[in-house]
């Protein structure tokens, strides 16, 4: 049957992205802590009183604050997009197999993705 | 505290909070949320944004492991992620007016609900009831018997599912959590999709769920990147281990320990968000 098939072969793939994905993010991520640590050496620190990190998607431009800090943005987007870039693979190999039903849902699914990142504010 | 034995530690006990989430397919936030504020002492929102974060790691991290395995259905799980996102994003605008006492005393009601769940759930029979909209869905599958054969099934009660995905999304915005147990619930009882598959399809759609609030969280300051490393980097090791012990895990005696771990964390999420301690 070729749906079962080509379904084989698109969440093989789909797998391999995530996880090439996550190991990219993660990678960024340990680059950015190992900065961090080199740079604030035995500073104390706390969680207990909130104030507030934003990162912004639109302002790119505001992620060269600190460097460590930013590259640990620049891995936590990373890991954000990879969810993001999944659905989008699945909207492409759907339209791929002429399944339009499921072109239609990821497309969907897409839009809110796209929508939720943008309307932060 | 000093940064390097913060971090440490924090480390550790989110690498134990993933390893957790992955072998229930409850996700991590669960015992990740708790842990923070209450071993920790981190503001519920830093707490929130870190879990929503580790979230997204967790479960494509072993959803990657998990779909090579032929468990998860990638329709059934694109289908319900339009309700969950939806759902999520609603859920990250409601966040944003409630104080963090009503999320502490919310978050600990999910986590009792979701104690009561795992022990009063039995693993049902795969019953292949023909429902015709599974057909025309695309959502009727097989997964791995165990001996080397396929068990097919169907998926039944669509609707009503999905209504509750939108539930389990809202629920996955308000409070940065996964929302697994509720989306286990829909698909296993509701839905009467199998029990692996139903987790495995959780932990898939988990990501793109939390994905659709992040924006949000991002931009409102809740992802604090210096707590955060440490505790995606735990829970994202800690998850792909449990992804791999998962297929010779005992799933009952799991839930069991499971459930009354979540459950006296929700009893302590109730009690200090109650008293303003958190």
């Amino acid at each position: 049957m070729r749906r079962a098939s080509d379904d084989e072969k698109m969440e093989w793939a789909m797998g391999l992205l995530l996880r090439l994905g996550v190991l990219l993010a993660a990678t960024v991520v340990i680059a950015g802590g190992m900065m961090y640590l080199a740079d604030h050496h035995g500073t104390q620190v706390s969680y207990r009183t909130f104030v507030g990190h934003p990162i912004s998607v639109r302002h790119p431009a505001e992620l060269t604050g600190p460097t460590s800090l930013a590259v640990l943005d620049v891995g936590i987007l990373l890991l954000v997009a990879v969810p993001i870039a999944r659905v989008a693979f699945a909207l492409f190999a759907f339209l791929a197999e002429r399944d339009w039903l499921y072109t239609a849902v990821s497309a969907l699914i897409l839009a809110v993705l796209v929508w939720g990142m943008l309307r932060s504010g | 505290m000093h940064l390097e034995t913060f971090t440490t530690l924090v480390f550790i006990g989110s690498f134990a909070a993933g390893m957790l989430g992955a072998l229930t397919g409850l996700g991590g936030g669960v015992v990740l949320i708790p842990l923070l504020t209450l071993g920790f002492h981190v503001d519920m929102r830093y707490a929130i944004g870190a879990s929503l974060v580790s979230v997204i790691a967790t479960s494509s991290g072993a959803a990657a492991a998990y779909v090579r395995e032929g468990y998860s259905n990638v329709r059934i799980g694109m289908f319900l992620e339009v309700a969950t996102t939806l759902g999520a994003v609603a859920g990250a605008f409601i966040a944003a007016y409630a104080p963090t006492r009503a999320l502490a005393i919310v978050f600990g009601v999910v986590l009792l609900y979701s104690a009561w769940l795992s022990r009063s759930q039995q693993e049902h029979e795969v019953t292949a009831k023909p429902n015709p909209w599974s057909e025309k869905l695309r959502m009727s599958g097989k997964y791995p018997d165990g001996h080397g054969g396929w068990t097919a099934y169907v998926v039944d009660r669509i609707a009503a599912g999905w209504a509750m995905m939108f539930g389990a999304g809202i629920l996955s915005g308000l409070l940065g959590i996964g929302s697994g147990a509720v989306k286990v619930l829909a698909m296993d009882k509701i839905m009467r999709i199998p029990f692996k598959v139903s987790t495995t399809t959780s932990n898939f759609m988990i990501g793109v769920t939390a994905a659709a609030s992040a924006g949000i969280y991002l931009a409102r300051g809740y992802v604090d990147p210096v707590l955060v490393a440490p505790v995606l980097l735990g829970v994202l090791l800690g998850a792909l281990l449990g992804a791999k012990v998962l297929a010779r895990a005992r799933v009952p005696l799991l839930r069991t320990i499971f459930a009354w771990v979540i459950g006296a964390l929700g009893v302590e999420m109730i009690v200090n968000g109650w008293m303003g301690r958190l």
